[in-house]
């Protein structure tokens, strides 16, 4: 038995801490207790994402809860002498709210996570995702014991019961498609796990996986009994090599300890997990498309019906759901239905993990319950607009979604009130954008990413987004005509109604939605030839003032020699010359060089 | 370029066609491990993968001009993925990906410094939003950037 220690110090160690540098951190602990002879007393642990990625690394130390941010190696000595030693808090590494600047010691207290309710997050961050031992020990595979006591028609009723639906962007009643599985009628059923997390802007799949893989395959193992299939999928981007890493391992853990396998608990019911590396296709995160890539095809969607549920993988009855449904299932099945059904909305049940990104001030993950109004996730929970500025608006849903500008804040959140508002939830992205964003350039970013992953199949999305592109590049450039916004809505009807999958079916989304509400950015670039964001460089000069004291910064910079001028007179740029590359005003001292 | 393919390359191909070949769904992982061992797909590979496992070389090329993560032509020792994700995007991506391009010298289309040290490519998202905007090299990823640093942290590859 391994000796309790006093204290834990939690280390982050998903993508996003990682890579400001916790990799270093762990070690540097390890060497500094073990120097203190204190190797014994005080467990370092390396666990998934806490969702507040703007201030990592983090590290948090309990039993206190202290929340330590932007750790730096240099920094150990003094967590361990203070703090561990002594007891005393180091103040300078704690978080200070950016609203009033005032530190808050614990977790608990910080703003970003009091609004949360952290349902299939609830492990993110607080147990290592290596061992199956923490996972047991947070409760871990009760929802699967009590899955395999129950029949598989209850387990189906559970879920329906609880009002889960698909989190991937769709919004199908999980429960009901479960049913269909269950009712297909065949020898071999399969059960996926869509982890081909591809909308630009969302990455909860990827700290899921990272953070707490036993979850995802405990969710899986619970639908395949439900369903009646013993073999699953996970279908995991290649970009997510550390997520594949930990997937690997926690498969390999669960088959060892007989919950995967044959005869899981002494049930009588076999099933077994496999993963599958995506190859780099947006496409594939559509569920024909994914089923071809599996099979070893090109991921092309294919019309439905037959829908995946009747014919699916290798033509077998097929459930397939996305990360955070299945991270959901563990704690419905072990807390029961209602408990789950009595959180968020009528029609949307439950908690939604949002990605927050953008010129917003806590970027991360929160999780929080449907029906939370977007200002109370902006401002509460993301801690409002940097430097500032002002808030123009909020891309929700993706490359598939729309904009919800200022007047739609205090929308309550959930499927349907997002649809009518003309975006979507997808998969929970939500990039915040200020008054420096252009938003004829968001919807042009949107369409070229779209046009690129167009698999090519439907004329109307492969040659329409092209087209539609076209334009508004056309537009940003300042060359737009007035008869570009009539066609750009005649070919997003066109193309919407003439594509086989989602990609293209919601493609021209960006663009109508930007439209709908930012209309006046359009006609300024088109009849002024003015980005009023000040953001699309053929539309944009940068001018001198008179602050500028003749420092020769700029001239220095600038890669072109645009820039001429006495020493300490008013420097002056060649408009012929200049290639608007912006590297001027980041220079200047003195604030004295203006877009306009 | 076929001809300076090693022999003993293709007999690790072939221990991968043995362990995966016969299995239904494979080809896709059969692609992904002969790029790791070549480096990337050249023509004589993907003929000795069709003729190995029976599955037409236009299907084959089909499938490999189809996934973003296969290539065709020889990569660079180090591949820089410069996101252009949603959230990097509107914390200047774009200005990232120039910085790097006028750093490795690429002009026009080429995506690859000629003596193969880095391949330059973007990425729609790395799922790394909270620190855009990002670069990945190798499976390194790098966050918060700015041109500024850029260069600092390409020379850290050879």
């Amino acid at each position: 038995m391994e000796k309790l220690a006093r204290a834990h110090v939690l280390v982050c160690g998903g993508t996003g801490c990682s890579s400001s540098g916790s990799k270093l951190i762990i070690p540097a602990l390890k060497e500094k207790l073990e120097a203190r002879s204190m190797g014994s007393e005080v467990k370092v642990v390396e666990t998934g994402c806490h969702g507040l990625c703007e201030m990592g690394p983090l590290v948090i130390v309990y039993p206190e809860g202290v929340f330590y941010v932007r750790v730096k190696p240099e920094d150990v000595d003094e967590i361990v002498e203070n703090h561990l030693v002594k007891g005393r808090v180091v103040e300078r590494l704690l978080y200070k709210e950016p609203a009033t600047l005032d530190t808050v010691p614990s977790y608990d207290e910080i703003s970003f996570y009091r609004k949360q309710k952290r349902y299939a997050l609830a492990n993110c961050g607080h147990i290592n995702p290596e061992s199956l031992e923490e996972y047991i020990g947070a409760d871990g595979y009760e929802g699967l014991g009590k899955a395999l006591s129950m029949k598989p028609e209850e387990v189906v009723e559970e879920i329906k019961a609880s009002g889960l639906r698909g989190r991937g962007g769709g919004g199908f009643p999980t429960g009901l498609k479960w049913q269909f599985t269950r009712s297909a009628v065949n020898d071999k059923k399969y059960v996926i796990c869509n982890a081909d997390e591809g909308d630009p802007g969302a990455f909860m799949d990827r700290s899921v996986l990272e953070g707490d893989p036993h979850r995802v395959l405990e969710g899986m193992a619970i639908c395949g009994y439900a369903v009646g299939s013993d073999e699953g999928y996970i279908y995991c981007r290649a970009e997510y090599p550390l997520a594949i890493k930990r997937l690997r391992n926690a498969i390999a853990q669960a088959e060892e300890t007989g919950l995967l396998g044959r005869d899981i608990l002494g049930s009588g019911f076999n099933f077994t997990i496999h993963i599958k590396e995506g190859a780099g296709a947006f496409v594939c995160g559509e569920e024909t498309a994914l089923m071809a890539s599996i099979e070893g095809r090109r991921g092309m969607p294919r019309p439905r019906p037959p829908f995946p549920a009747n014919s699916g993988l290798w033509g077998k009855p097929t459930n397939i759901n996305n990360v955070e449904t299945f991270a959901n299932v563990p704690s419905i099945m072990r807390d029961g239905a209602s408990y789950f059904a009595s959180q968020g909305t009528e029609t949307s049940k439950g908690t939604k993990v949002f990605a927050l990104t953008g010129k917003i001030n806590n970027t991360g993950l929160a999780e929080v319950p449907m029906g939370i109004t977007m200002r109370e996730i902006i401002y509460d929970i993301g801690g409002g607009i940097p430097d500032g500025k002002k808030f123009k608006a909020v891309q929700i849903g993706g490359p598939s979604g729309g904009c919800l500008p200022e007047q739609l804040l205090d929308l309550s959140i959930d499927y349907e009130s997002l649809i009518k508002a003309g975006a979507m939830m997808g998969s929970g992205g939500l990039v915040v954008m200020d008054e420096t964003t252009c938003m004829v350039d968001v919807a042009r970013y949107f369409l070229n990413f779209t046009q690129d992953e167009s698999c090519g199949k439907c004329t109307p999305c492969r040659e329409g987004t092209k087209r539609m592109l076209e334009i508004l590049n056309r537009i940003c450039e300042g060359k737009g005509t007035e008869e570009d916004i009539p066609l750009l809505e005649s070919l997003a009807k066109s193309i919407k109604a003439g594509s086989l999958c989602a990609l293209g079916q919601t493609a021209p989304n960006p663009v109508l939605s930007t439209l709908n509400f930012f209309r006046d950015e359009y006609e300024a670039h088109i009849k002024e030839h003015r980005c009023p964001a000040g953001a699309c460089t053929a539309l944009v000069g940068y001018v001198i003032t008179e602050a500028c004291r003749g420092c020769g910064l700029c001239k220095k910079v600038c890669p072109v020699d645009a820039i001429s001028g006495e020493v300490k007179s008013v420097h002056a740029i060649d408009q012929e010359t200049c290639i608007k590359c912006g590297a001027c005003q980041a220079k200047c001292p003195f604030k004295a060089i203006n877009k306009g | 370029m076929g001809d300076k393919l090693a022999e003993k390359d293709f007999a690790r191909l072939d221990e991968v066609l043995a362990d995966l070949g016969s299995s239904k769904g494979t080809l896709i992982p059969v692609l992904q491990k002969a790029q790791d061992i070549f480096g990337y797909l050249p023509r004589d590979v993907l003929v000795h993968i069709s003729r190995k496992t029976g599955v037409p070389l236009s299907q084959v090329f089909g499938v490999v001009t189809f996934y973003a993560q296969f290539h065709l032509e020889p990569r660079g020792r180090n591949i820089i993925r410069s996101c252009q994700g949603t959230a990097c995007h509107v914390r200047g991506a774009k200005g990232i990906l120039q910085e790097i391009a006028s750093c490795l010298g690429l002009e026009g289309d080429a995506v690859t410094t000629p003596d193969l040290r880095f391949t330059l490519e973007t990425v729609a998202c790395i799922g790394c939003c909270g620190l855009a905007p990002v670069l990945m090299v190798n499976d390194e990823t790098h966050g918060r950037l700015v041109p500024d640093k850029i260069k600092g942290i390409l020379d850290q590859y050879k």
